[in-house]
């Protein structure tokens, strides 16, 4: 076991980790925060999505104990039930889910597409930044709309 | 995964002594190759010697005619950065076409080197632009470096730290992605640099990355998309899976080697 610290959605955290122990179970399994999901074992379905040091990544392709010193964020810390992030409120709006297993993970990566290229978000750039997240469930087209509604809300509301 | 050891070093020396420390240990760069294949219990490693906490290993600038990447240089730092943009745009280009979002945040140009996966889209552009690799030991040649399918010249305890793109008075990637991986289906890169034109295929090769001699000699004599559309590849070369079929990958060669030339521009 070895120790390692990060700050999670603002709070201090520091705990003992096998170096083999995933960000995501780190999450999930040591600090109970279960909105993070997985849903493949290749990397490729962006169910895990958070950001670290203000990067969208894969939580599955990372050792916790290599975020040593980092700054997560997770779907919980973006906003809170009475109070949602304006990505959040975008995809309830636009019944932008239906299962919801890939949900955590789309916004996520959604908000980071929005710190990355901005507010104004045409079609073909969120359908090509989305790349990294799959969905069995919507066909896509409301999670797309939702995402560019979500991106001008953003700029009205300072997450 | 199995379990192993982790050391995070925070000098390049210290780095080594670990690697001498634990014989058959791994560098961890941005695991984005690594994580899922120790995830798969396909490797068993000792230990693991992460090189995120070393400083200096990801940086991106010109000196002169060349353009010296950082191994630790993420595929968005690279496709992002300006310094890329203005010396080989296309170099941005390809790092921006790699995988997808999260994994460019994470995944280096050194571990994609280093890693030689023969669907991987950075060795063709470093074959074809005559890339030269620092070692914290040597600097070899793109030619001396690439061996084969995942295999490089790299020495079990040696960390690549540098590659160093010569300025190519042109240079062209094109790739057809696969639908679900998004690695090189096939990949075309066309250089014109101060040694001659060069031709490089990745996803194709069933000995992983390859010049094509006779494209070369055409587009030296007119570098122009028509030059390579006629010259066909011998499929005994090229590599045949449940993705593509050889003879596909050869037409798919023709098809974006004019691509990667009309790119070039
Ligand atoms: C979903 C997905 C899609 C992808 N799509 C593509 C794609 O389209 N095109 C493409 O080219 N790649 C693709 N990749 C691979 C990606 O580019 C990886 O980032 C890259 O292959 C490995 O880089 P890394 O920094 O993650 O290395 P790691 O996974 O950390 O390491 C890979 C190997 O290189 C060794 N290594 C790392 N750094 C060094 C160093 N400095 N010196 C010596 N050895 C070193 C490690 O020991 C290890 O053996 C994809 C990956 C995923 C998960
Ligand atoms: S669980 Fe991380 S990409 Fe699928
Ligand atoms: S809503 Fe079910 S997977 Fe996306």
């Amino acid at each position: 076991m070895s120790k390692v610290s990060m700050t999670v959605n603002g709070q201090s955290v520091s705990e003992d980790v096998e170096p083999r122990m995933l960000l995501v179970q780190f999450l999930r399994e040591q600090l109970l925060l279960t909105g993070t999901h997985v849903g493949c074992d290749t990397s490729q379905c962006g169910a895990c999505v958070v950001h670290v040091n203000g990067r969208a990544i894969k939580s599955c392709t990372a050792l916790a104990i290599a975020c040593e010193g980092a700054t997560v964020t997770t779907i919980e810390g973006i906003g809170s039930e009475s109070n949602l992030h304006p990505m959040q409120e975008a995809f309830r709006e636009h019944h932008a889910l239906q299962c919801g297993y890939c949900t955590p993970g789309m916004i996520m990566a959604s908000i980071d597409i929005v710190n990355r290229k901005g507010h104004k978000l045409d079609e073909q750039t969120i359908r090509e930044e989305l790349e990294g997240n799959i969905c069995r469930c919507t066909g896509y087209h409301n999670i797309v709309k939702a995402v560019g509604a979500g991106a001008a809300a953003m700029a009205k509301t300072p997450a | 995964m199995y379990a192993f050891d982790y050391r995070r070093p925070s000098t390049l020396n210290e780095a080594d002594l670990a690697l001498k420390a634990m014989p058959g240990a791994k560098l961890l760069a941005g695991g984005q190759t690594l994580i899922p294949t120790l995830k798969q219990r396909l490797n068993r490693l000792p230990g693991l010697i992460d090189l995120g906490a070393i400083t200096g290993l990801d940086g991106i600038s010109r000196k002169d005619g060349t353009l010296v990447v950082g191994a630790m240089a993420t595929h968005y730092a690279v496709a992002n950065s300006a310094e890329v943009k203005t010396a080989i745009p296309q170099l941005a280009n390809l790092a921006e076409n790699i995988g997808d979002p999260q994994v460019r945040n994470r995944g280096t140009i050194g571990g994609s080197l280093a890693n030689n996966d023969p669907a991987a889209d950075y060795p063709a552009a470093a074959l074809a632009l005559g890339a030269s690799f620092k070692t914290n030991k040597r600097s070899l040649t793109a030619e001396q470096f690439f061996k084969g399918l995942f295999e490089t010249a790299l020495e079990e305890n040696e960390i690549l730290t540098e590659i160093h793109f010569p300025v190519a008075k042109r240079f062209g990637y094109a790739k057809f992605a696969n639908p679900a991986s998004r690695y090189a289906l096939v990949g075309v890169a066309v250089a014109e640099t101060a040694g001659g034109v060069r031709v490089t295929v990745t996803g194709a090769g069933a000995d992983g990355v390859f010049r094509v001699p006779a494209m070369e000699s055409a587009l030296a004599k007119s570098f122009a998309a028509n030059s390579v559309s006629g010259i066909a590849v011998d499929t005994k070369m090229l590599g045949s899976d449940m993705h593509a079929a050889a003879d596909y990958r050869a037409h798919l060669i023709g098809v974006l080697a004019a691509r990667a030339v009309t790119l070039a521009g």
